[in-house]
C-alpha cells in the first residue's frame, strides 16, 4: 500500500478529527487488536486530538502529535503502523515466513503461502487459527520484531490445505515510504 | 484520569457538602485500582538504515551499518555479527540460497551506494543562479535558482530574504519548471553575501557554486 508514498503529492489535507468520530474510532480499535484501553491511552491520550490525513486511494492515516500511529483502507479494518507495532508487538497475531521471502516482503510483494507452509514459516495450530480477512503481523524466521502488517486473504487452515496463491496481502512492510515517514 | 478529577471538585459552599464528597471520593477511588498501562519494547534502530537491527542485512548499507554498530556498541554487534550468530541465520536456507542471496544484497548494496556518490556529485557541481532582472526601467527583481539542490526550504528562504531586505518575496516556477526565489529590488549581491555566510536557512552552499548573471526580461509589446 505504501510503496511508492510521497507526501509531497500524495496526501490531500490533515483534518482534526471530532471527539465523538474518536470515541468511535477508540472503540472499533480497541474491539479489533488485542491491546489494553490503558496502553492505547499512553499511545493516544483522550486529552489529544486525533488528525486525519488523507491520501491518494481513499487511504487514510491517522497521526497523534504528527506521529502517524494507524491508517485504513476505505472504511477496512484499522491496521497499526509498523513503528507501533514495533513498540508492542502482542497487539495483533503473529504469523512467520521463512527466511527466502524476507528480501520479496522488503520489496513489496504479497506473501504466498508457501512461505508460511515451508520448513521456516510458521502458522499458528489450528485452536488459534486467524480467520480470513484479519490483520495479522508478519514475522520472519529467525528475527525477533515485524517485518510487516498484512490481512489474510485465505484464513490459517486454508493456506495451511490449499498451499497455493496469495496467503497474506501485504499492507505496510519494513522500509517501505511510510516507514521513512516518521512525521506526517 | 477521570478519577483523578474526581477528587478536584470545586469547593462548595456548605461544609456538610464538602464533607459528603469527600466521603463519596474515597470510596470511588479505592473500589477502583488503577491499572498502569504496560509498557512500549523498547527497539533499537540501526542510525544507518533505519532498521531494527537485524534487518540491516537486507537494507543496501550493511558494511556502512556494521561498522556503525561496532562503534556504538560490541554486545549488540557480537550478538549480530559473531561467527555463531551468523552460522545460526542461515537457518532453513540451503547453502546455494544463501550465497545467491548475499551475491544480491551486495549488489544492491553497491547499487545504492553508487547512487549516492552520482547524488553527491551532482549536488557539488549544480550551481545557485542569482539573476538580477529588469521590471521597469530602474526597478528590478533578483531570482534565485537552484537552491533545492542543497536542500534548502524554499518557502522559508523566501519569508527570511523578505524580511531581510523588507521587500516582497515569493517562491515561483521559471521556464524549464524550475522553482526559484524571486525578491523584489536589486539584492543580488547581499543575497551572494548572506548565502556565502550561511546565515539562516541559507546553510551549506560553498562559495563557489554561487553565480550572478545579468538578464534582461522584455515584456511582450
Amino acid at each position: 500500500m505504501f510503496k511508492k508514498f510521497a507526501p509531497s503529492t500524495d496526501i490531500s489535507g490533515h483534518t482534526p478529527v471530532k471527539s465523538s468520530v474518536q470515541r468511535q474510532i477508540r472503540a472499533t480499535v480497541l474491539s479489533q487488536w488485542k491491546i489494553e484501553p490503558e496502553t492505547l491511552e499512553a499511545v493516544w491520550p483522550k486529552k489529544e486530538g486525533l488528525v486525519h490525513v488523507k491520501c491518494r486511494e481513499h487511504i487514510s492515516i491517522y497521526t497523534v502529535n504528527t506521529e502517524p500511529i494507524f491508517f485504513q483502507h476505505f472504511d477496512g479494518p484499522f491496521y497499526p503502523t509498523l513503528r507501533l507495532l514495533h513498540k508492542y508487538p502482542y497487539i495483533l497475531p503473529k504469523v512467520q515466513v521463512d527466511r527466502g521471502a524476507i528480501r520479496f516482503l522488503l520489496a513489496g510483494a504479497h506473501m504466498m503461502c508457501p512461505g508460511f507452509t515451508s520448513a521456516g514459516g510458521r502458522l499458528p495450530p489450528a485452536e488459534e487459527g486467524i480467520p480470513t480477512e484479519a490483520i495479522v503481523a508478519i514475522h520472519a524466521e529467525g528475527k525477533e520484531h515485524a517485518v510487516g502488517i498484512g490481512l489474510t486473504k485465505l484464513s490459517t487452515e486454508d493456506i495451511k490445505k490449499v498451499n497455493k496463491g496469495v496467503g497474506v496481502e501485504t499492507a505496510t512492510y519494513l522500509g517501505d515510504d511510510l516507514w521513512a515517514q516518521k512525521t506526517l | 484520569m477521570g478519577r483523578k478529577n474526581r477528587g478536584q471538585s470545586p469547593p462548595r459552599s456548605a461544609a456538610t457538602g464538602e464533607a459528603l464528597d469527600g466521603a463519596i471520593n474515597v470510596a470511588g477511588s479505592s473500589t477502583e485500582p488503577i491499572k498502569e498501562p504496560t509498557p512500549p519494547m523498547k527497539v533499537f534502530y540501526c542510525q544507518v538504515c533505519t532498521f531494527p537491527l537485524e534487518y540491516c542485512e537486507f537494507g543496501s548499507s550493511l558494511t556502512k551499518c556494521k561498522e556503525w554498530l561496532k562503534d556504538e556498541d560490541e554486545d549488540l554487534y557480537n550478538k549480530y555479527y559473531s561467527e555463531e550468530a551468523l552460522a545460526a541465520k542461515i537457518g532453513t536456507l540451503s547453502v546455494a540460497a544463501q550465497s545467491a542471496l548475499e551475491q544480491s544484497t551486495s549488489k544492491a548494496e553497491a547499487k545504492a551506494s553508487a547512487k549516492a556518490t552520482l547524488a553527491l556529485q551532482k549536488k557539488l557541481a549544480s550551481h545557485i543562479i542569482i539573476k538580477r532582472i529588469e521590471r521597469t526601467k530602474r526597478k528590478h527583481v533578483t531570482s534565485i535558482s537552484g537552491l533545492e539542490a542543497f536542500d534548502i526550504d524554499l518557502k522559508k528562504a523566501a519569508k527570511q530574504l523578505a524580511g531581510k531586505f523588507a521587500t516582497g518575496a515569493s517562491v515561483s516556477k521559471n521556464a524549464a519548471g524550475l522553482e526559484e526565489v524571486v525578491v523584489q529590488g536589486d539584492v543580488a549581491d547581499d543575497v551572494r553575501s548572506m548565502i556565502e555566510k550561511g546565515d539562516g536557512v541559507l546553510k551549506g552552499i560553498p562559495k563557489e557554486n554561487v553565480e550572478i548573471v545579468e538578464d534582461k526580461k522584455k515584456k511582450g509589446e
